[in-house]
Formats: C-alpha cells, structure tokens, sequence
C-alpha cells in the first residue's frame, strides 16, 4: 500500500501557543508532518497561530496561515486553499478538538475535506471518558469505576458511593486542566465546579482513586494494513496521582516482566484496534497495583503527544514524521529506518541505555499558588538525559534542570521530610536523597511515597557511593573510585563541592588518570546494526562512537528546558543558527537537552549531543570534535552563562565577544558605557545590603524597581513603592541573585516601552530589524506585553532616536550578530532599559513579519559575512530598519488558569509562557486575532466592567464611549461611575467586594460581565482588586490590567464589527513586504 | 573477567556462581524476559551477553520458567540489580543464577562487547569469575569445542517420554487469557530442547501433548498415534542431527507436522535443504518478520545461530511463507501438499510479542482438516 495518489493538498493544524501541558513538542511534531508531506511531494497547507515556531517557517509548508485556531478562520483558510485532507493528530489537543469542531460544524463536508489520521467517531471514543471506558470493557480491559456528572450533586452523591479520595477530569481538556483528587466533601465540589466549567461539553468524569499505583505509558504506531508495533514503553517514577507530564520518567519501563510488559502490549494494541486509530501514534496509559498486578487503563490519546516526543528523542524513532507518512497511505514496513538504513521501520526499538525526563516548574513565578503536584500539569518544562544506567541517566537530568544550585547545596530541613515525601512536590526528588542521607530506611521512604524500591534503592545507591567518596580526598581517591563516581553519573562539580577542591582540580585529576567521557550512539537497536546517524550521548564506557570528522564545524549550545523567559523563541534560534551553518557549508553540532525541542531532532543538524549545558560536558564534547566556533548567542541566559568560562578555558567562541556580552549584563560598566554614549537610562544604583539599597532608592526616588544582576524574564523583580518593600526583596532577593548585588532603578511610570531588535556585522553596519511597540506600558515585562510592528503611536524623532541609539550602543559594544534592545519613552524622552547583545524573545516573531530570516543573516555575520552580502535576504536593506507590509501584534499566553489563586495583574516579572501573533490590516483587527488566539477573545456584546486608577481616569472616558457606541453595556465601581456619569455615559455602579453585594465578583460568576478594564492602583496589594482578576480568570472572562490594552481592545471591537474574517499566508505577505522595499 | 578467542579481554565484576565457564558468546537484544531467556534450552553451550544494562530488576519467580534450569553457561551485563522488586518475584535474579551454577560478569561495556560480535561475529569466550592470566584464558578459550558440527540437543533433551498438561496462566487479574480449548487432539512432541510455552501454547488450543526424546524414532512415535506431530527449538548446530532429520522425513505425511527454531532447520534438512551459521544470528524480540500468505508483519521473538538456505529448498515441494525484513534471511515454510508448516522464530514468545500465536491455531486446524481427509 505505496502513498494515496487521490489527494494532493493536505491541512496541517498546529498547537497554537505554548501553554502548559502543550508545548513545543508539539512544533516538533507539526515540523516533522510538514518535512515528510512536502518530501513527498503532497502541498502542505498549515495553519498556527504561533509564530515562534520552525513550523511556522515559510519553506516548511507551501502554505503557512499565522491566525487563529478557530473554526472561523480556519474555515476561510481551507475556503480559500481548497486541501483534500486535514491532518490532525500532529497539533496536540488543540488540533484535535478543532479537527472535530470543523467536521461538526460542517465544514469539512462542504468543502470535501478528508479527515485522515484519526476519524472524529475515533477522537471522540478516545476523548470522551465514558465513551472510552465502555470500549475498554467492551474489550476486556480494567478500567477505573466510575461516573460521568453534569452537576455538583450528582458527583457527590457518586463519591459518597465509591469514597474519597475521588479523582476528578474534565472531557475535553488538554493537560488534565480543571482535573484534580477530591480528599473530601469541600475539594470535591470547589474542583467539580471549576471543572464543570473549563469542560467544553460542560462534563466532568468522577473516578475510582488508583493513587499510588505504578504507572505506565506505551507509544503505539499502526498503519493502515493493521501492523502495530510499540515504539517505546515509559514507567513512570512518581506513582500514579502526579500527572505523566509532571512526573519523573524512566524509558524503558524498569519493573515489569516480560509476561507483565506483553500483557500491556496487547492491551494497547487491543485499545488501539477498538478506538479504531487506523493509523499513526498513540499513547496509552496504564496503572498497574503493586501488590496484585490488577492492571487498568488509565487513558489513550490518539494523536502524537508530548510522550511521543519524549519516546521519539528516547529512542531515535521519529514517530510525527512516520505517522504522517502513514496517514497519507504508506506501511509501516515500507518506510525505511533513517538511522539504520538498512532495516525497516517496522520494528520496536530496543534500548541499551536508560532515559530518564525531568520535569521543569515554576511555582516561584506564582506566589499564592501551592507546590504541590497532583493529577493537573503544572511543569513548563523539562529536560530528558540518556546515561547507561539508570544513576547515570538520572544524576545528568538533574544538572541538566539549571535550578541554579548544585544538588550539594541545596538546602533541606529534616524535619520537612515526611510532608515533602507525602504530598508530591518538585522537591520530592531532593528530599528522598536527603531522607536516606538522614538514616532513612528504603521501606520507610516506600511506605509513604509509594516509589518503587527498585528506583529507591538506586537512589540510595548513588546517595552511599557520595558518602563512600566523601571519606577520601581528591589526592586519596583511587582510580577504580572515580571511575566509578563518573560511570554513576556524579559531575566533576559535585566531587568538587564534597572534597572542597572545585570542578577543575577534578577534572584535572581525572584526566591525568585518563577517566575521560566517551560517547555513545542512539541507535534504535542496541548496535545490532551499524548507525548511520550521530546522535550520541556521553557515557564512562571503554570505546568513544563520535567519529569526529574533519569539516570546518561550529558548535550551539541550545538553550536547555524550557522555562518562562526562555523558551521555545531560543530553540527556535539555535535551530536556524544550524540550518544556516549547514547552508554556509560548516558541519553543525547542537548540545542539548530538552526533548520537546526541533534542535534534539537527530536530523535538525549534522550532528545531535543530547547532553546537559554545563561547563564539564560541553567542554567533554569540546574535546572530542573540536569545533572552529562555538555559538552562545542564541540559547538565551544558558549558553551565555557559559560563555565566559568556556572562553577561560580556550573555547573559540565566535560573534560577540563574551567581554562585551558581560559588559552589557553588568549594570556598572554599562552604565559608564552609556555615560560615555550620553544615552539616558533611568537613574539607577546597585547595592549588596538593605541599607544601602534603602539609601539609593531614597536617593533616585519611589517607585523604584530592584532586582538581581544576570536572570531571564524579569526573574524576581518587583516595583518597590517605600523603604518597607526593598528591605524585605533584600531578605528574600539574595537567593536568587548569585552573589550578584541588587539593582535599583528609578521606576519610570506610564512609560512606553518599546523593543528593538537590530543586526550588526564587525564592520560595525547596523541593520534594524524591527522596532516594536508595546501595548502594555513599562513596568509590564516585556515578555508579557503585547507588541505592534510596526509601532503606531510613535514620532518620527523618537523613531530617529532609537535608531540611532541602538546603532550606536551595536557599535559600542562590538556585536557581531543579533542584538536586543529595550527603551522606555517618557514625555518624549528615550531611555535605555536594558541591552542584551544576544538573539532576543521577539526574534522570530521579526523574522515572519519582515520575512527576513533574523538568525540566518547573524549566523553569517558571526562567519565573518558582511551585512552587505544579504541583500538578496533584506531586499536591498542594509541599514535603517526593515519595512513591514502589514500590521502585526504579538500577544502573549499566560498559565493563570493553571494556578487558582493566583493574582494575574501583570509587573515586571514574566510569567507568560508562551504568544501568538494576529494579522491585520489596521491595528485593532491585528490584535483582536492576537487576542482570539491567545485564548481571551474580546466580547461582541454585553456589559463591559471598568475600574480605573485616577490617573487612567481621562482615558478611560473616551475607551468606554466607544465600547458604548458599539452597543456594549457599561458597568463602573463608585468613583470610575461617577466620571463616566459626568461624561454623559449610561453606566451601571457596581460594589466593590467590600462595598456589599451583589459585588463585582458575584455579577463575574453570574456570567454578567463580558469584559473587565481593571487598572491598578499602584502597589498591587489589594486584596479587592485581586479578588476581582482572579474571579475574571477563573470564569475566562477576559481581564485588562492596563488602560492601554483597553484602547487597544476597543480597536479591536471596532475592527472586529468593520473588518471582514480575513486571512493571509505568509508566503503573501512576504511577496508584499519584497514589494514594500 | 571474560576473554574471547580473538584475544579480546572485557574487564567486570564477578556475581553469581564463583567459577569459570566457557561457551560461545552472543547478545541478546531483549529489553524484557531475561529469565525466560536464562531458561531456554537453546543457549546452552552459550553465554549469553544482554544489551538492556539493567538486569535483574524484577527478579526471579517459578511462573517464568521456560525448562527446570537455566541453559547459558553464563551471562554477561551492565547492571546487575542488587534487589528484586516485583509483586511476581521470588527471590533475587542473582541467587537464582548462583544457586544454579551460573557465573555472571556485571559492569563489562556490553555496548563494546556487542559491537564487537557484531563486526567480528560470535566467537568462543571464557568468563573467569576469579579472572586469571589473560593469555591463558585466551588460549582455553581457543582450545574450547566450537558450536558448528556440535550435537547439544540431544545432551539437553529429556531421557524419557512424558505427559505435559500445564496451560498458559494469566499473570496478572486483570490479562484476558481466552479460555482453555478441551483437549481433543494428541500431539506428540519432539524435545530438543522445548521451551515450556510453547508446551503450555499447544495444550492451551487443546492438544494432549506427549514429549518424547531427541532420538525417538519415527515408528516409536508413530506407535503413540499422534494427531499431530511437534518439532521443538533445541541448542546448535542443526548439520549433525541427520538422524532426526531422518526419523522427520519418514513421519512427513503420516500426520501434520508444525516446527519451531530447531524444528524448523530439521524440517529443512529433511526436505533436502542445506543450514548455515549466521554471523552474529538472531537473538531478540523485535524482529519485524513478513507473513508472505497474509501480507502482515509480525513482530517477533528470535533465537537462533543458523538458518535454513531458502535456495537449497525445492520450491515447487514447499512454498517459503516467512521473511525477516532486517536481513531477508528465510523464517518460514510450508509444504505445497503435505501438512508441514514451521518458522524459524518463536511464536510461543517468552520472551516477547504475542503477535504470532495464531500459529498453534494453524496447527489444530491443519489436524482437524487433516483428520477428516
Ligand atoms: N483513577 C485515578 N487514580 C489516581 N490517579 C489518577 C487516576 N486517573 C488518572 N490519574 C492521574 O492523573 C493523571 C492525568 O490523568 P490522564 O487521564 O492521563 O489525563 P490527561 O489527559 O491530563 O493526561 C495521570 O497521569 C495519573 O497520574
Ligand atoms: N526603570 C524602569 N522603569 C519602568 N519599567 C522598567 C524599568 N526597568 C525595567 N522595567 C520593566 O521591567 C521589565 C523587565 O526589565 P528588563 O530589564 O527588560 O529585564 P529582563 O532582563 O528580564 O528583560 C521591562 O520589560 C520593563 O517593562
Ligand atoms: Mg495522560
Ligand atoms: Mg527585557
């Protein structure tokens, strides 16, 4: 069965924003579906509205649409493209749920669009719990008792049936968002409603509790003629109760024999062959008691999912791309294996070495939410390391996490352990070590975390080895013992930290007695056959499987998990930096260690080291291939933290010069630097102890903003209004800043912000590839606010200042690449926030709106190219800045949802995960997409809520007129009221919280407000403002914090009642903007 | 330590029974069954290298047994687990190896070693649990008898013919294991080394089975009035086992005959064709095979060193059904007008997928239709 010739035009749907429970894993399926369609000949039609993705790159698809994933636009997309078949288990649940949406709404019919890869009747028996749980019966497999409710009282009357706890899922919603374990009768209806709510079709499945059992998942891939085969078995560490996404996994399943582990086999492939997925990826999910073997199902998604990522990377197998082939007619034994060559792709891999992923949080980002896991995704990212054992495999995860902190000196309070080990938490992990450092015995530990003692008692293993080593010195160890520190995965650092020398006299040493690290290949077969693919690892084994070659080769240093602030923007970077290194005819070699990224692709470069980003292994990999050039400018803080210390060390480091990248980070020489540029910042100073924070702020005047030196997405930054503020940021701050002082600057309020992203060869030609405006005024992170390019509001001088600024700063600061700029724009002054000589969030988003490839052009630049050689890819351009044909607005995607309780007012600390980008004619049609997209629709109708700070007031007047003309209802508290009264609006006065009832929060959960302005008045501590913004959240009612975004959303409403639905292509709107220039 | 005839030496740590043990060595890419794979008649006269480097996780428990005792000489791994963590588990793997002779060398690269096989081919080795003069070693190891032209199956076969009544079990509640077939058939199986599954297999789909020796006649065989005969797996060299193949030539046509592994290279030889050492073989339980009747693939559980040349068969008398889709080599055959059929692979599993038991469906139904010719 050779590849459908009956259809020619095929319809991608991507996952729309990063978010979490759906992250760039799945930008690395979409990419791997586009590169097999294309390949073979079929048009690729691809619809995303997330520009940060490769994906999303005009030579993936022939047709690329940045817009909404709603039924609307995506129905004028396919009006107007006309594609045979939609693809839609390649974009997670988003596609998935919009897959359905389209064919129930008719579309699909009406314009005769095949739905391949899984039919609705399947999507659905999988995605409907109840439907799902019958199938299984119907096939003989064990699922967990339980019960599908509409209503609170329903699912009451159940739990009191079967007894607490009770676990609780939502139909419909990806990452278990709006799940969660009721304990008792209070848990159960707070979560039920929340639930009930966030469930498209409005059902909640209550569920007998299988906490504590081992869990499992398998990736299953089937082709039309029915052969099955399993890609990879995953067990997870934390037992059931911590969701797959947010659980510490290990590849292949550790504790199951072969009767146990073909028992699951044919379950999933029963499962598979019943749900009727004919044919691609699936997951499936199984909990298996410890003590008896009773097995049930836990769930199966029929699409590729963040575990097929994770199991792609695990095991070399590139699940998106041959479940693409599939769908489109081809066999399983008819695709050949990339890395083997010789052998088929239908086969199971077979693993010689272990996987372990490790989750990512953030919960420092959202005071007020609690740390604790449970069955709803909480992590934003996470890494995955490949060691030949477990230990090993488990001690590179950790350091590949980044937490700041070396493991040895993390610290722990004994008597923490029971409630750590108890209820899961990102710290458990920690805490079992120290548990067992503590004299804990491994039954104990079992008892209360339900962690298999095969994994416990590895733990305790590498725990007694580091004691064992602590007795001896680095002059006393023997050979044989650091061998073995190393085969176990210990890093030079810790041995450092436990014998008091440093990494480097370790690393001396071990050298001197030629402990040095090998590497190994993933191959897909346990070297049953050769591998023609270098995808490699590093390991303490005998035989290194590198074979470098002797190209000219650079090397990049990816830019590690994913984490608010550093996100999939950096992979997307580093995946360029690659594709252009291979155009400009040098050998590419990318170090990483997220799973859910393109560059871990084995064919994103010529060569893949899925390895840790810390000082020893990149220099491991140094050693072995020998790179002409080393790239940190695009993987974000994480490279650039290595910069300096690999250029120590004899790295060639190519573009900027990590001095210069330094000098920019530290405020001190920057702000001689720009004293002697006489470009203005705000008045700043920095201090290393509360006094002298105090004294400066006193001096600069409150507001002032502090922060540590040398962190990513406003990390721990806050606005301090009095002395009280900075002294207590001073207690908590130290932690996070690194032995770095803190930085104080003037506050500038009501500012506008603006960024720029600018281009620069060693000749010192300055290109500016876009100057962005925010939405949001400064003070909201950058990362957070919505930006326009091109800017609107903006004077042609304050326009001629920036340019020249930046130019000027490029110069000064020698760089060789890309660079990123903030200023800030207050009564016609510019400042400078901060530059950053390194490629920036906003890169890719430059880059699809201009057309111009940003990091492709810095790459050559760091060759040593000038800007003048590019001009076939800047039309002509090669200073000034880059013209834009239309009108595009970023908008970012926040987690709030994911994190009741949490105040979603928006400060200087990011905590977006992920953006989109909306398309317009005019401003307001641009950002009212961005808005659809980013999940917060503006209303078309009803009653509009506002409540300004005085000095929002004026504005406000006009913004609330317009809502009115448009035939929106008003509705203000007291003071806000009065003015809009005086102005002539009709408004209806509602209470404050604590004005009396109904209050604002009631008329929110009665579902009477459509839209909510809500400014802040100043220190965001008001526990009535918050009340407000967290009802709006968690009952998905749009919520403006700043007044301008509410302009902005009156544009939008206006655009939205004038303007057509309308797409464009990229392709298009690259053609126009070549026209522009 | 272990020393290979070509001189290489891989050093390790000793587990297991304290003593030396020579034997051909080859790897098994198996990620799960290393106790059914320690059990399994075929390795004996090999020490068996596993390429998944943690072992012995799950421990060791009697359900899993595929013969009384293990059959490899030794065995060679990563990781050798210092605890057994199953619901299933009995005891830990390591005392089960030990309290039965097995030595086993734990931290040898078994990647090197693998790779090393794989471009070099399976050779002789000697696995010194107390190490010792590396030349020497090399030296037993080279001195040691080779696999090719070694009769093992009938040292490993039973001595005398016996009933088996066992059927498959369930290991878990929740595995829907279909009900046990009434017994309505008598097979009379072949040991040249049977694993007890595909007993367990035949009595499942409702066959009285009676296992009889290695030497066993055809007239002692027919003489049991057999619905169906059964040519089992079995250790080495399928060449020197003429006399079986002798005895499988006069049964062909008396009664349906079904061949596994060994069983299959017999049938071979008994049909005129020729077997040849593969260079490193087949040994593992993810090899796509290509079912040529149905046009499926099968994922499958393999174990063996030799194969039967699909060129020196006749094919206008049997038709070739079964390909190996890594490496083309021939996996099975059935002839045009006798009910003969065998694979090469082993559709008992243990370890491995379950894709292939329809196999032993065939075999009933090729007694039933057979029967009422
Ligand atoms: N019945 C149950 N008892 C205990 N934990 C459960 C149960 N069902 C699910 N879980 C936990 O919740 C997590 C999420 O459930 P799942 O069905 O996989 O939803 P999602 O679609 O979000 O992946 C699982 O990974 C598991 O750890
Ligand atoms: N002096 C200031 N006045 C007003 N807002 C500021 C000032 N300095 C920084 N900010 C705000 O804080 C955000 C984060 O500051 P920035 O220096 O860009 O840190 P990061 O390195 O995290 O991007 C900026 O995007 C801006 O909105
Ligand atoms: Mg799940
Ligand atoms: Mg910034």
């Amino acid at each position: 069965m050779p590849r459908r010739n009956d259809i020619h035009r095929v319809l991608i749907i991507g996952s729309g924003p990063i978010v979490i429970g759906q992250a760039c894993e799945f930008d690395y399926s979409g990419a791997q579906a586009c590169k097999a369609l294309k390949a073979d000949g079929y048009e690729v039609v691809l619809i995303n509205s997330n520009p940060a993705t490769i994906m999303t790159d005009p030579n993936l698809a022939d047709h690329t649409y940045i817009e909404p994933l709603s039924v609307e636009f995506a129905e004028e997309v396919i009006r107007i493209q006309r594609p045979d078949a939609l693809l839609s288990t390649v974009g997670g649940q988003t596609a998935l749920n919009l897959s359905v949406a389209l064919a129930e709404a008719g579309v699909l019919d009406r314009y005769g669009v095949e739905l391949i890869g899984a039919k609705v009747e399947s999507i659905k028996k999988a995605e409907d719990r109840l439907l799902f749980k019958d199938a299984m019966r119907k096939i003989g497999l064990d699922t967990p008792q339980s019960q599908l409710v509409n209503n609170v009282d329903d699912g009451v009357a159940f739990a009191n049936r079967i007894g607490y706890p009770v676990i609780l899922r939502p139909s419909f919603t990806m990452g278990g968002s709006g799940g969660g374990i009721a304990y008792n009768r209070e848990e159960l209806h707070e979560i039920l409603e929340r639930g009930l709510d966030l469930s498209p079709v409005h059902e909640v499945l209550i569920e007998e509790s299988v906490l504590g059992w081992k869990e499992f998942e398998l990736e299953v891939m089937r082709d039309l003629a029915d052969n099955a085969i399993i890609v990879c078995s995953i067990e997870n560490f934390d037992p059931m109760g911590v969701h797959t996404g947010d659980s510490i996994t290990v590849a292949p399943a550790q504790t199951l024999t072969d009767r146990e582990y073909q028992m699951m086999r044919d379950a999933s492939l029963r499962c598979l062959r019943e749900i009727g997925v004919d044919t691609g990826g699936s997951n499936v999910q199984f909990a298996i008691n410890p003590q008896d073997g009773r097995m049930v199902i836990v769930e199966m998604n029929p699409r590729v999912s963040r575990s097929s990522a994770l199991a792609s990377k695990a095991t070399g197998f590139p699940i998106a791309k041959i479940a693409a082939k599939l769908a489109v007619g081809y066999r399983l034994d008819e695709i050949k294996n990339d890395i083997t060559k010789v052998t088929p792709a239908c086969f199971e891999p077979t693993l010689d070495y272990v996987v372990v992923k490790i989750p990512r949080w953030q919960f420092e980002k959202f005071p007020g939410a609690e740390p604790v896991l449970g069955t709803q995704m909480k992590s934003v990212g996470e890494v995955m390391a490949i060691g030949r054992t477990f230990k090993q495999a488990l001690a590179k995860g950790i350091r590949s996490l980044e937490t700041g902190k070396p493991a040895a000196a993390e610290k722990f309070d004994p008597d923490l352990i029971p409630k750590r080990l108890i209820t899961p938490n990102p710290e458990r992990l920690g805490y079992v070590r120290f548990a067992f450092e503590q004299g804990w015995t491994l039954e104990q530990i079992h008892e209360i975390t339900a962690i298999d003692p095969w994994f416990l008692r590895q733990i305790r293993e590498m725990v007694d080895l580091e004691l064992e080593l602590g007795k001896v010195s680095l002059d006393t160890v023997s050979r044989e013992q650091l061998l073995t520190a190393k085969r176990d995965g210990i890093s030079d650092t810790r041995l450092g930290l436990l014998w008091k020398t440093g990494s480097r006299a370790v690393r001396k040493k071990r050298c001197e007695l030629g402990i040095t690290a090998v590497f190994n290949r993933v191959d897909t077969c346990a070297a049953e056959f050769e591998s023609f693919t270098p995808y490699l690892y590093s390991s303490y084994e005998s035989e290194n499987e590198a074979a470098p070659s002797d190209r000219k080769k650079v090397m990049i240093l990816g830019s590690g998990p994913n984490r608010i602030g550093q996100g999939i923007e950096f992979d997307y970077c580093c995946c360029h930096a690659s594709f252009a290194l291979q155009e400009f005819g040098y050998e590419s070699i990318m170090v990483n260690c997220n799973p859910e990224t393109v560059s871990t692709d084995y064919d994103t470069s010529d060569r893949l080291y899925f390895e840790p980003l810390t000082r020893e292994e990149v220099l491991n990999i140094y050693d072995v291939e020998k790179p002409d050039g080393v790239i940190v400018q695009f993987g974000g803080q994480t490279p650039l933290n290595l910069a300096l210390p690999l250029k120590a060390a004899g790295v060639p480091i190519i573009g900027t010069d990590p001095a210069d990248i330094d000098l920019a980070e530290d405020r001190k020489l920057f702000g001689r630097l720009l004293d002697d540029l006489k470009i203005p910042s705000p008045p700043n100073g920095s201090a290393t102890s509360a006094d002298e924070a105090c004294a400066i702020a006193r001096r600069l005047g409150f507001p002032v903003l502090v922060r540590p030196s040398y962190v990513l997405g406003g990390r721990a930054m806050v606005i301090a209004y009095d002395e009280e503020m900075v002294r207590r940021y001073m207690r908590e701050a130290v932690v996070f800043s690194q032995d770095r002082p803190v930085l104080i600057d003037r506050f500038l309020e009501s500012a506008t912000e603006i960024d720029v992203d600018a281009l620069a060869d060693q000749d010192g030609s300055v290109l500016i590839a876009g100057i962005m405006e925010h939405i949001e005024e400064a003070g909201v992170h950058s990362g957070d606010s919505s930006c326009v390019l091109p800017p609107q509001g903006l004077s042609r001088e304050i326009l001629n200042t920036i340019q020249d600024y930046t130019a000027r700063l490029a110069r000064a600061l020698h760089v060789i690449g890309l660079m990123n700029a903030q200023y800030a724009i207050k009564d016609g002054e510019v400042f400078v926030l901060e530059v950053n000589p390194r490629a920036s969030r906003t890169v890719p988003y430059v880059s699809k709106a201009t057309g111009v490839p940003l990091p492709k052009i810095a790459v050559g630049l760091m060759l040593g190219k000038k800007l003048a050689e590019f001009r076939h890819l800047t039309g002509d351009v090669v200073s000034g800045v880059l013209p834009v044909s239309q009108c595009f607005v970023k908008s970012p995607v926040f987690p709030f949802a994911k994190f009741p309780g949490v105040d979603p007012a928006l400060g200087p600390e990011m905590r977006s995960t992920g953006e989109v980008m909306g398309v317009g004619e005019n401003f307001g049609e641009a950002f009212g997409k961005a808005q659809l997209s980013a999940g917060t629709p503006l209303p078309d109708s009803g009653t509009v809520f506002i409540s300004v700070n005085d000095h929002d007031k004026a504005a406000a007047v006009e913004i609330a007129a317009t809502f009115a003309d448009y035939g929106f209802q008003l509705a203000a508290t007291r003071g806000t009221a009065a003015l809009l009264k005086a102005a002539g609006l009709a408004v209806k006065t509602v209470f404050k919280v604590n004005e009396g009832r109904p209050n604002a929060v009631d008329l929110l959960k009665a579902g009477s407000l459509k839209l909510v302005i809500y400014t802040t008045t100043g220190s965001h501590s008001f526990s009535d403002e918050q009340a407000i913004r967290r009802t709006a959240v968690a009952y998905r009612v749009p919520c403006i914090t700043t007044i301008s975004g509410a302009r902005a959303s009156a544009q939008a409403v206006v655009s939205a009642r004038r303007d057509p639905i309308r797409v464009w292509s990229l392709q298009e709107i690259h053609k126009l903007a070549a026209n522009a220039r | 330590m272990l020393a290979l005839e070509d001189g290489t030496i891989f050093e390790g740590r000793s587990f297991g029974a304290p003593k030396d043990s020579l034997g051909e060595v080859v790897f098994n890419t198996a990620i799960t069954g290393y106790q059914e794979i320690f059990t399994d008649p075929s390795y004996s006269g090999q020490i068996v290298v596993l390429t998944n480097p943690q072992i012995g996780n799950y421990g060791a428990n009697d359900d899993d047994l595929e013969s009384a005792r293990p059959y490899i000489e030794g065995l060679i791994v990563r990781e050798l687990s210092s605890i057994a963590s199953n619901w299933r588990s009995e005891e830990k793997a390591e005392k089960f190896l030990a309290d039965k002779g097995i030595p086993v060398a734990a931290e040898i690269d078994t990647r090197a070693l693998v790779r090393h096989l794989r471009t070099r081919g399976v050779m002789r080795g000697i696995l010194a649990a107390q190490g010792g003069d590396p030349k020497l070693l090399v030296e037993r190891a080279r001195n040691s008898p080779s696999m090719a032209g070694l009769d093992l199956a009938t040292r490993v076969s039973t001595q005398s013919s016996y009933a088996w009544n066992q059927t498959v079990q369930a290991c878990s509640p929740s595995e829907p294991v279909a009900a046990q077939a009434e017994p309505w058939c008598h097979v009379v199986a072949y040991d040249y080394g049977i694993k007890r599954n595909i007993l367990r297999r035949l009595v499942h789909v409702g066959a009285r089975v009676t296992v009889v020796p290695a030497q066993t006649t055809a007239e002692d065989v027919i003489a049991l009035k057999p619905d169906g005969i059964f040519l089992s797996n079995g250790p080495g060299d399928p060449e020197p086992l003429q006399h079986q193949a002798q005895q499988v030539r006069k049964l062909i046509g008396k009664t349906p005959i079904f061949g596994i592994c060994l069983g299959h290279q017999i049938l071979g030889l008994a049909l005129g064709g020729k077997t040849y050492k593969l260079k490193f073989g087949h040994r593992g339980a993810n090899h796509p095979v290509l079912n040529q009747v149905t046009q499926k693939v099968e994922i499958t559980s393999h174990n063996h060193g030799f194969a039967v040349d699909p060129d020196s068969l006749n094919q206008s008398e049997v038709e070739l059904t079964h390909i190996n889709l890594n490496d083309q080599t021939l996996e099975g055959f059935r002839h045009r007008s006798e009910p003969v059929f065998c694979v090469q692979y082993h559709p008992e599993a243990a370890p491995g997928p379950h894709d292939s038991h329809y196999l032993f469906d065939d075999f009933m139904k090729l007694i039933k239709d057979s029967g009422r010719r």
